[in-house]
């Protein structure tokens, strides 16, 4: 592995106040294994793992607080996340293996970078990695981690993380510290689209560090369900996924919230396809219209296409799943 | 396996020294000394002696150095390690134990897995100096008192590996799931606990049984 300096944060203010290209070190399942492939280069990784954000609190107004360095484990087994969030549970632990959530942190899992394969190689054209060099997963072999939502002419890579669905379908705000003070990030806008600028993955600021996210307080009388679909039963990123939340009145669905993995190159926010569910029946066919709403402006790419159908099924089958 | 066990039963007078120094050399990874104990001409209790004696440098760190307290199955080291040192290669180059493995050193085999503070975790993926004072327990760290631990003890009755390279990883994983109260006891949740560690030689078959036997075997604590 390449050299770099080290540095231990005592303070967020330490952490913010970091060299430039330096690089945060949380759980480091993502950084380490990068700078071992060369993918990241930081000249200083600064280590936060001494900084006290690991608790979870309920907030007066209902909200949830998770510390960025609270792990994927604890926040999956939460006793609130799973009475309350169940959808958050379930796609956490869907994610990756036991060993890597226990290291893996909150924010940490906002942070993981793509997984496609032109990215990782170190030496295909790869706009994300060597900005301008071209994409070679267009025209290339595109069929598991690449999306149909989302996508520019620049890169085509889908968001791994099945956390962030569930989060992006709950809604929450992203606190982070920086230079000039702290601020709150909506969740949405959060991580950027490719667009002409697919190296920018996110909104965050030179040397800003991520403390919380807060989720938004839970839909009164919600259910909520993960479904992930993927080449193999564990440890495999998803083809794709559907995180939906549903709260149901006399009948009629109230409020409805789908979120997709796997098939869009952000956490996928399908709000058209909630709104064409609200005031209506949960039934079939208005699952099925919701989810031919939610792949509306798909674009597959050579390998793909069956994402569309897979991404309309998943959608489906959860929503069937938290009426039952 | 069941091929080869036959195979010794029926030829067991032949074949006593070779069934003898498998056995010995599993027992041995046990216990603390897996690649000393491959040669028979180290004896095994100098091969113990030695992992269990503290590590201490004397000398001030170099440049791109740091000096760290590691805490290994309750034995403390003091190391001048490189900032980006790896913790499984300061175990298996520093320390000498060698029991925890590095299989494809990314974090998606699983060959590496140890505990820290009792919670399982790839040890390719952390740097030495992350894990300063923390609990750290390796393979060789389970037996007591020449004792197999039980997962261990399980493992070789169920014949729960070919090849063996993962097998330290595969029990690093079973000890923490069958301590850890949140995980069901059924078997499709057990083989979705331990999907982090790859066989290939497809073990899985036995590995679940050892992990289910052990179960039993550690009785309420599992």
């Amino acid at each position: 592995m390449r050299t770099f300096d080290y540095a231990r944060a005592e303070t967020t203010g330490q952490a913010v106040s970091s060299a430039d290209n330096s690089a945060f070190l949380a759980g480091g399942t993502n950084l380490l294994d990068l700078v071992k492939i060369d993918i990241m280069r930081p000249d200083t990784v600064v280590d936060i793992n001494r900084l006290p954000l690991k608790t979870i609190e309920r907030m007066p107004d209902g909200r949830l607080k998770i510390g960025a360095l609270v792990s994927n484990t604890t926040l999956a087994h939460d006793p609130i996340v799973r009475s309350d969030y169940a959808v958050l549970s379930e796609a956490l632990l869907s994610g990756a293996s036991t060993q890597l959530r226990n290291k893996a942190t909150t924010a940490g899992n906002l942070m993981q970078r793509v997984r496609c394969p032109y990215f990782r190689d170190g030496v295909s054209a790869c706009n994300k990695r060597d900005p301008g060099s071209g994409c070679s997963a267009i025209g290339g072999f595109n069929r598991s981690v690449h999306a149909v939502l989302g996508t520019s002419d620049k890169c085509i890579a889908s968001h791994p993380s099945d956390m962030c669905v569930a989060m992006a379908a709950i809604g929450a705000g992203i606190v982070v510290s920086g230079p000039e003070g702290e601020r709150t990030i909506d969740f949405l806008d959060f991580h950027l689209l490719p667009g002409d600028s697919p190296e920018q993955e996110h909104a965050l600021k030179p040397n800003e560090l991520i403390t919380h996210v807060i989720l938004d307080a839970p839909i009164r009388g919600n259910r909520s369900h993960y479904l992930k679909l993927r080449d193999r039963a564990s440890y495999q990123f998803a083809l794709a996924s559907s995180g939906v939340i549903v709260a149901t009145s006399g009948g009629v669905v109230q409020d409805a919230r789908i979120a997709l993995g796997g098939v869009g190159t952000k956490p996928w926010r399908a709000s058209r396809a909630e709104q064409s569910l609200r005031g209506k029946a949960p039934t079939q066919a208005n699952f099925e219209e919701a989810a031919r709403i939610a792949f509306e402006d798909a674009k597959a790419y050579k390998h793909n296409a069956f994402k569309i159908p897979l991404g309309q099924q998943a959608i489906v089958r959860s929503l069937t799943t938290v009426i039952a | 396996m069941a091929d080869d066990r036959k195979t010794e039963a029926s030829a067991e007078d032949e074949n006593a020294t070779v069934r003898t120094s498998r056995r010995n050399f599993l027992k041995f990874s046990a216990s603390g000394a897996a690649a000393a104990a491959v040669a028979s001409w180290i004896p095994g209790q100098i091969a113990s002696a030695r992992e269990a004696e503290p590590v201490t440098d004397d000398a001030l760190p170099g440049q791109g150095e740091r000096r760290i307290k590691l805490i290994v199955n309750g034995q403390e080291h003091t190391l001048n390690v490189p900032v980006n040192a790896v913790l499984l290669d300061v175990l298996r180059d520093r320390l000498n134990l060698t029991g925890t493995k590095k299989g494809c050193d990314l974090g998606q085999c699983g060959a590496c897995t140890l505990l820290v503070n009792d919670v399982a975790i790839n040890s390719c993926l952390s740097l030495a100096v992350q894990h300063e004072g923390e609990k750290i327990t390796t393979l060789e760290g389970l037996a007591r008192d020449g004792e197999l631990h039980p997962v261990q003890q399980a493992f070789l009755e169920e014949d729960a590996y070919q090849c063996g390279y993962c097998t330290p990883g595969q029990i690093m994983s079973a000890v923490a799931l069958l301590n850890d109260p949140n995980l069901p006891k059924d078997d499709a949740s057990v083989r979705e606990a331990m999907s982090g560690n790859i066989c290939r030689c497809a073990a899985y078959k036995n590995i679940l049984a050892a992990v289910q036997s052990a179960r039993s075997r550690m009785g309420g604590l599992a």
